[in-house]
């Protein structure tokens, strides 16, 4: 990193825990986020191998039906095309779909259902694999009411069943390699999202962070030092101040002993007090003169 | 981030299968009950000799955009590779579009987009 990228705080206690606070949050949700990650690229492994293994079979599958197919066109003839592209109406073969939870992503999953749509009301679904296991009989049913309206072809009706039989085994494939497929783009998104996740906790918040408390410990010192240095100076202060007052009056001792021990001078007093008298007066005479505070009655 | 949620779908919670391919193929995928008629446009797109590649496309987009009720598109290789930009830049999941085998061709999983894709990331990722 080529700049140090501090969060702008005030370098205080405070602030200091409250960060630590935060990079405690980061450092787990990173955990957190790196393990949802590993789970979903597990995942997203098996998957991408099912989906290979899947295409083929159903790339297989559909190889079959084409030759079913090619075997009805043979019997029945070129009008089998039209007949059913005409006799199209309602769709009985549909999708479900369903939401199935990975890591806390959505991941969808089709099923095939047939819907038998009876001519008149009733909607009956029916799932399409394991209903059917247990209740062929009624499977026909329904496959019946989906040739009923090939009727007019008048021949070849073995085949078109087991044609239609092998498409569906065909289309139920595709349908699991669908939700295969899209499984595989929510997967790799989400895989990415929590990638870049990761990817900016590790290198730009956390470093952040830790920057931050580095930069508040070193403000912190620094202030700590500060005050130290002004104890110290005020310290150092005093400590003069009482050496030199005590001098002082350790000289002003030493004199008054000194006067003490002398012959009181007269001479000298009267000296002194005339030098003080004529200074007071001279004093008075300068201001006299000018003062504007004085009243001159 | 292209956050492209999958609604739920409404009503009776099914959805339908489109496709798009050679007649054959159409057809034999019609026996099993997928074609719908009840809108304006059918689930199904015939691609002939002469249709041209625009109208493919068309059809693609109707499919993958414009409709809410499909749950998946099937589109044989053929097709599929006469309009191989529409079918890379879609990028949606719902409906999910399926490259098939066409009737007189062999499967070539490199062409298909979805195969480039997973085998680009199992060769990265097994390393």
């Amino acid at each position: 990193m080529s700049q140090r990228h501090v969060l702008p705080v005030v370098p205080s206690r405070m602030t200091l825990t409250q960060i630590k606070a935060r990079l405690q949050g980061a450092r787990r949700g990173h955990a957190l986020l790196k393990k949802k990650s590993d789970a979903l690229t597990v995942r997203f492994r098996a998957l991408l191998r099912e989906i290979v293994d899947r295409k083929f079979r159903a790339a297989d599958l559909l190889r079959n039906a084409s030759f079913r197919f090619a075997a009805v066109k043979y019997v029945v003839g070129e009008e089998l095309k039209h007949v059913v592209l005409e006799g199209v109406d309602h769709a009985e073969t549909r999708l479900r779909v369903r939401f199935e939870n990975v890591a806390g992503v959505p991941l969808p999953s089709y099923r095939c259902v047939t819907v038998a749509t009876d001519a008149s009301t009733a909607f009956e679904s029916r799932e399409n694999g394991a209903a059917e296991a247990l209740n062929p009989s009624r499977s026909r049913v329904v496959g019946a009411t989906s040739i009923v309206q090939y009727r007019g072809l008048g021949r070849g009706g073995q085949q078109i069943i087991s044609c239609r039989d092998a498409y569906q085994e065909a289309l139920s494939a595709l349908v699991e390699l669908a939700s295969l497929q899209t499984c595989f783009m929510v997967l790799d998104e989400a895989i990415k999202i929590t990638n870049r996740r990761v990817n900016a906790l590790e290198n730009v918040l956390i470093p952040r962070l830790e920057n931050t408390i580095a930069y508040i410990v070193s403000e912190l010192d620094e202030q700590e030092r500060e005050e130290f240095f002004r104890l110290k100076l005020v310290q150092n202060r005093k400590k003069r101040e009482l050496a030199r007052s005590q001098a002082t009056e350790l000289r002003a001792r030493e004199r008054r002993a000194a006067q003490a021990l002398n012959a009181f001078d007269l001479n000298s007093f009267h000296e002194a007090l005339g030098a003080e008298t004529a200074a007071a007066e001279s004093l008075l005479e300068q201001t006299t003169g000018h003062d504007p505070d004085l009243l001159n009655i | 981030m292209t956050e492209t949620s999958i609604r739920p779908p409404d009503g009776s919670g099914d959805r339908l299968i489109a496709i798009i391919g050679d007649e054959d193929t159409v057809t034999g995928f019609l026996l099993t009950g997928i074609g719908d008629r009840s809108t304006p446009e059918p689930t199904f797109f015939v691609v002939r000799r002469d249709t041209t590649d625009d109208a493919i496309a068309e059809a693609f987009e109707r499919f993958t955009s414009r409709r809410e009720d499909l749950g998946m598109i099937l589109i044989t290789q053929n097709a599929a590779n006469r309009i191989r930009g529409n079918i890379e830049a879609y990028e949606g999941r719902v409906p999910a579009v399926i490259e098939i085998p066409s009737k007189d061709q062999v499967y070539d999983p490199r062409q298909d987009t979805l195969m480039q894709r997973v085998q680009r990331l199992l060769g990265i990722r097994d390393r």
